[in-house]
C-alpha cells in the first residue's frame, strides 16, 4: 500500500468525536495517547476485510464454545453470546499500581467493617456511620451476629466497579461483595483476543491473567474448616437457568470442583453432605453463586427451592465454610458505600487511595430537597439492587418517570441515594468499519484468603449503544478484554 | 461423581442414540418407499412409528416430505430428532463442567445446525445428504466423547445410556418386522423382500457388517440371528447386553461402591438368555415374545441403575 499510516489513521478515526468525556486512546488535542499508539498503528496497517475476517472468526469462536448468557423473559432464544468489542482497553502499569493498592486498602477495610458490625459494633457506637442505616439495611442478616467465619474472612471474592472520571481519575462506583459475576468473560475475552492478534499482544508485553480460577482455588482452600487437611470444595449454583450459568460451569471446570446444585445437597447432624453415585459424600466449603435469600429455606426465604434446606445451621455449627459470606450485602448498600472513605480511615487510619462518587443520602432533609429539585441532572438509584435495574437516569428520563421517582423516594427515602451523572471516559471500539469512542468501566475481581490478591486486569464493560451509559449486559452492555501493561 | 450429574450424562447419550435410530429409521423407509411394489407407502410409514415405539403419533396423511420434515425438525414433538438434540443438549449443559470442550462444542454444533435455516434448505434439496450430515454430527460427537474425555465414571454412564437406548431400539425394531420377515419370505420371490431385509439391516447400520459374517445371502433367520446373538458387531443386542455389563463393572471399579445385586443379576440373566441360545431355538419358540421379553428387561435395568446410584434414599446411604 503507498499511503502512510497516518492518512489511514483518519478514516479509521471518521466518525470519533472528542467531548469533555476523558478518552482513553486519544488526547483531548486528537493526538494518540503513547501507549495506544501501537495498537492504533496497527489497525490502520490491517485491511478492512482482514479486520472483519477476525471480527467474525471470533464471534464463531464464542458461539460454538457457548459462551453465553441467559436474557430473563424470552421464551425462544434465551440464550445469547455476551456481546464484546474487538479491541482491548489498555491500563499502563502506573495506573494498575494505585488500582491494586486502592481495592486492596478497600477491600480490608469493608471486610473489617463487616467483622465489627457483625460482632461489637464499635464503629456504630463511634458514631462513624449512624446505627439505623445499618439496621435498616435489607442486605443485614440478623442470623450472622456474634458467628465466627473462617479466618475473619467475610468478602473472598469482590468484583468492584470503577470508573474514570475528569482527567483520567480512577474511582469507585460500587463495590459487588455478595456474588459479582462476570470473570469467565475476563478469560474468555483474553483467549480469543490472544487468537485474534497474537502478535500485536506480544509486542504490548500485557500481564497473564489465566491463572485466576487456579488463585480462587487456592483461597477456597485456605478457608475450609479446621481439621479438613483435603477439603471438599464445590462451586453452589442456582442451575441451568440462572444468567450466569456458563460462568458457574466454566469455572468448576478449571478448578476441577463439583458445581452442585441445591437438590444434590443434604444435611444430617449439621453436616453437608452432597449426593454422589458412590453414596453421600461430605462438603466442606461452598462457593456460593446464590444470593443469600435462597440459600437456605429453613433460614431465609421459606419458598425457595434453590437452596439447602439445614446449611446455614452447618454454617454456623463450622462444619462446612459458606463464602461469601451470608450479609455481605451489607457493606455493598448504595447508602452505606457513602461511607466507606470514612470507613478506611476509621479501621485502617489512612486515606483512600480510590475516591467515591459524590453521593447524596436521601434520608437527609437537606440533600434530599436539593436532589428533588435536581432530579433532570442527577443519577438515582436504589440502594439494594443491582444490574442496572431500579435506576433513574435523569439527562434521559421523561418528566413522568421522574414524578414517579420522587414519589417513590418521599416514600420511601432510606431506599435511594443520587449521584451526579457522570461524564465516565470512553474507549475505541470498532463499530461497523471504522472506530467510534464508547463509555466504559472497568471491574477487577479481588480475591481474599490468606491475603489480597488481584489478577492484573478486569472485566472492561461497554455499553455499546451510541452514547449510552449503561453497561450492564442484562441492559445491552458488551466488553473487552483488558491488557495491563508490564511497564 | 455427583448422581444428578451421572442422570443427565446417562440421558444425553440415551437422547443421542435415540436421534441417530430415528433419522436412520427414516432414511431406510423414505429408500423403500421409491418402490412401487411390496407394502403400501401406509403400511410403511406405520411401521415406522411402531418401530419408534409410538404407533399412535403422526398418521398418514399422503404427505411424505411433510411428515418426515416434522419428524426431523418439530422441535415440540417428542419423535423429531431435533427433540432428542435439544435433550441431548439440555442435560449436556446442565453438566458443562464434566464433558470435554470438544465434546460440547461438537453437540454444539450439532444442535445450531439442527435451528438454522441452512438444514431446513437443504432438507428441501435433498433429503438424504440432510439425513447423512446429522448422522455424520452424531458420530463425531461419540468419536470426540471417546478421544477427549476422561474414561471415569461419567464415560462409563455415557456408555451405558448409549447401550440400553440401542438394545431397546434394536429389540423394538426386531419386533415390529419379525412377522413380515418370517411369514412373508417364502411367497416372494420378486425382490422387493430382498429390498425390505436389506432395509433392516441398513436401519442397524449393518448391512457390510452382515455380508463379511455371512455373505450377501441374505435370509431372515440369519438377519435375526445376526443382530440379536452376534458378540462381536456393535449394533447386535448382545453386545449391547455386554456393554452394559462392561459399563456397569467400570462404575464400580472408578467409584468403589459395589455395584447393586440386582442390577448385575438382571444383566446377567439377559447375557445368559443371549448367550447360551441358538436361532434356531428361539424361532421354534415365540420369536415376538422373546423380543418383548428382552425390551421390558431393559426398562428394569433402567429402573435399577436409577435407583441405585440417582435416587436413592437418604437413611440408607447414611446407615452404610
Amino acid at each position: 500500500m503507498s499511503a502512510g499510516p497516518t492518512v489511514e489513521l483518519e478514516t479509521l478515526f471518521g466518525d470519533y468525536p472528542l467531548d469533555k468525556a476523558f478518552d482513553e486512546m486519544r488526547e483531548s488535542t486528537g493526538e494518540v495517547r503513547p501507549h495506544y499508539r501501537a495498537l492504533a498503528e496497527a489497525l490502520a496497517k490491517l485491511p478492512q476485510e482482514e479486520l472483519q475476517r477476525r471480527k467474525q472468526s471470533a464471534d464463531l469462536s464464542f458461539l460454538t464454545q457457548g459462551i453465553t448468557f441467559t436474557v430473563y423473559g424470552r421464551d425462544e432464544g434465551t440464550e445469547r453470546i455476551f456481546p464484546y468489542d474487538l479491541l482491548p482497553r489498555l491500563v499502563t502499569a502506573a495506573e494498575w499500581d494505585r488500582i491494586e493498592r486502592g481495592l486492596t486498602q478497600r477491600i480490608t477495610a469493608l471486610n473489617q467493617f463487616l467483622k465489627d458490625v457483625y460482632s461489637d459494633a464499635k464503629i456504630l457506637s463511634d458514631k462513624v456511620v449512624p446505627r439505623d442505616l445499618v439496621y435498616s439495611c435489607k442486605h443485614y442478616r440478623r442470623q450472622m451476629r456474634g458467628l465466627q467465619v473462617p479466618r475473619n474472612v467475610y468478602i473472598a471474592v469482590v468484583g468492584s466497579d470503577l470508573l474514570r472520571v475528569g482527567e483520567g481519575e480512577y474511582v469507585v462506583l460500587e463495590d459487588n461483595l455478595r456474588v459479582p459475576s462476570g470473570v469467565s468473560y475476563m478469560l474468555t475475552n483474553r483467549r480469543v483476543m490472544k487468537r485474534t492478534f497474537p502478535q500485536l499482544f506480544h509486542s504490548y508485553g500485557v500481564r497473564p491473567i489465566e491463572h485466576y480460577p487456579q488463585l480462587l482455588l487456592a483461597t477456597l482452600r485456605s478457608l475450609a474448616p479446621e481439621g479438613r487437611p483435603e477439603p471438599n470444595i464445590v462451586l453452589l449454583t442456582p442451575g441451568v437457568f440462572n444468567s450466569a450459568y456458563f460462568e458457574h460451569t466454566y469455572l468448576a471446570r478449571q478448578m476441577g470442583i463439583d458445581l452442585v446444585e441445591g437438590r444434590d445437597l443434604v444435611t444430617h447432624d449439621n453436616v453437608v453432605y452432597m449426593r454422589t453415585t458412590d453414596g453421600l459424600k461430605r462438603v466442606d466449603v461452598i462457593y456460593r453463586r446464590v444470593d443469600d435469600d435462597f440459600s437456605d429455606p429453613l433460614i431465609f426465604r421459606s419458598d425457595s427451592a434453590l437452596g439447602c434446606a439445614g446449611l446455614f445451621n452447618a454454617y454456623r455449627a463450622g462444619n462446612v465454610t459458606v463464602t461469601n459470606a451470608f450479609g455481605t450485602g451489607l457493606a455493598d448498600d448504595k447508602a452505606v458505600y457513602a461511607y466507606v472513605p470514612k470507613i478506611i480511615r476509621y479501621y485502617l487510619n489512612e486515606d483512600p487511595i480510590l475516591p467515591n462518587v459524590e453521593t447524596y443520602l436521601l434520608g437527609e432533609e437537606k440533600e434530599r430537597q436539593h436532589v428533588l429539585a435536581n432530579l433532570e441532572k442527577l443519577v438515582v438509584k436504589a440502594v439494594g439492587e443491582s444490574g442496572g435495574y431500579g435506576m433513574l437516569i435523569g439527562p434521559k428520563s421523561t418528566a413522568r418517570q421522574r414524578e414517579e421517582f420522587a414519589r417513590q423516594i418521599e416514600a420511601n427515602p432510606r431506599n435511594y441515594i443520587a449521584q451526579p451523572t457522570l461524564d465516565f471516559s470512553r474507549a475505541p471500539c470498532l463499530i461497523g468499519n471504522h472506530l467510534e469512542p464508547r463509555h466504559v468501566d472497568l471491574r477487577p475481581y479481588v480475591l481474599f484468603g490468606d491475603k489480597v490478591n488481584i489478577v492484573p486486569g478486569g472485566l472492561t464493560r461497554v455499553a455499546l449503544e451510541k452514547g449510552s451509559l449503561v453497561v450492564n449486559s442484562s441492559q445491552g452492555g458488551g466488553s473487552k478484554d483488558t491488557w495491563v501493561l508490564e511497564n | 461423581m455427583l448422581s444428578r450429574v451421572a442422570d443427565s450424562l446417562y440421558w444425553m447419550s440415551r437422547y443421542l442414540e435415540r436421534a441417530e435410530n430415528t433419522v436412520r429409521q427414516l432414511d431406510v423407509t423414505m429408500g423403500l418407499m421409491l418402490e412401487t411394489g411390496g407394502s403400501s407407502l401406509e403400511e410403511r410409514w406405520q411401521r415406522l412409528m411402531k418401530a419408534l415405539g409410538r404407533p399412535d403419533e403422526m398418521e398418514w396423511n399422503g404427505d411424505l416430505e411433510g411428515l418426515a420434515r416434522e419428524l426431523v425438525f418439530d422441535s415440540l414433538n417428542p419423535l423429531s430428532v431435533t427433540f432428542a438434540v435439544n435433550g441431548a443438549r439440555e442435560n449436556a449443559r446442565q453438566v458443562r463442567e464434566e464433558i470435554s470442550s470438544e465434546q460440547w462444542q461438537r453437540l454444539n454444533r450439532l444442535f445450531h445446525q439442527m435451528h438454522s435455516p441452512h438444514a431446513q434448505a437443504q432438507f428441501r434439496t435433498s433429503i438424504n445428504d440432510a439425513l447423512a450430515s446429522i448422522v455424520d454430527g452424531i458420530h463425531l460427537f461419540k468419536g470426540v466423547s471417546d478421544t477427549t474425555m476422561i474414561h471415569g465414571q461419567g464415560w462409563q454412564f455415557i456408555r451405558f445410556g448409549r447401550y440400553l437406548e440401542r438394545a431397546y431400539a434394536t429389540a423394538t425394531l426386531l419386533e415390529i418386522y419379525q412377522p413380515y420377515l418370517l411369514h412373508e419370505h417364502e411367497r416372494d420371490h420378486s425382490g422387493y423382500q430382498y429390498l425390505e431385509m436389506v432395509g433392516l439391516l441398513r436401519c442397524c447400520t449393518s448391512f457390510e457388517a452382515y455380508c463379511q459374517v455371512y455373505t450377501a445371502d441374505v435370509s431372515p433367520d440369519r438377519i435375526l440371528e445376526f443382530l440379536l446373538l452376534n458378540e462381536d458387531f456393535p449394533h447386535a443386542i448382545r453386545y449391547t447386553v455386554d456393554g452394559m455389563r462392561d459399563a456397569v463393572h467400570g462404575i464400580q471399579r472408578t467409584g468403589g461402591r459395589r455395584a447393586s445385586d440386582d442390577l448385575i443379576a438382571v444383566i446377567g440373566r439377559l447375557q445368559a438368555s443371549l448367550g447360551y441360545t441358538t436361532i434356531g431355538e428361539i424361532l421354534a419358540g415365540d420369536p415376538a415374545a422373546f423380543l418383548h421379553k428382552i425390551r421390558e428387561e431393559c426398562t428394569r435395568i433402567h429402573d435399577l441403575i436409577h435407583r441405585y446410584y440417582v435416587q436413592y434414599s437418604i437413611q440408607s446411604a447414611l446407615a452404610s
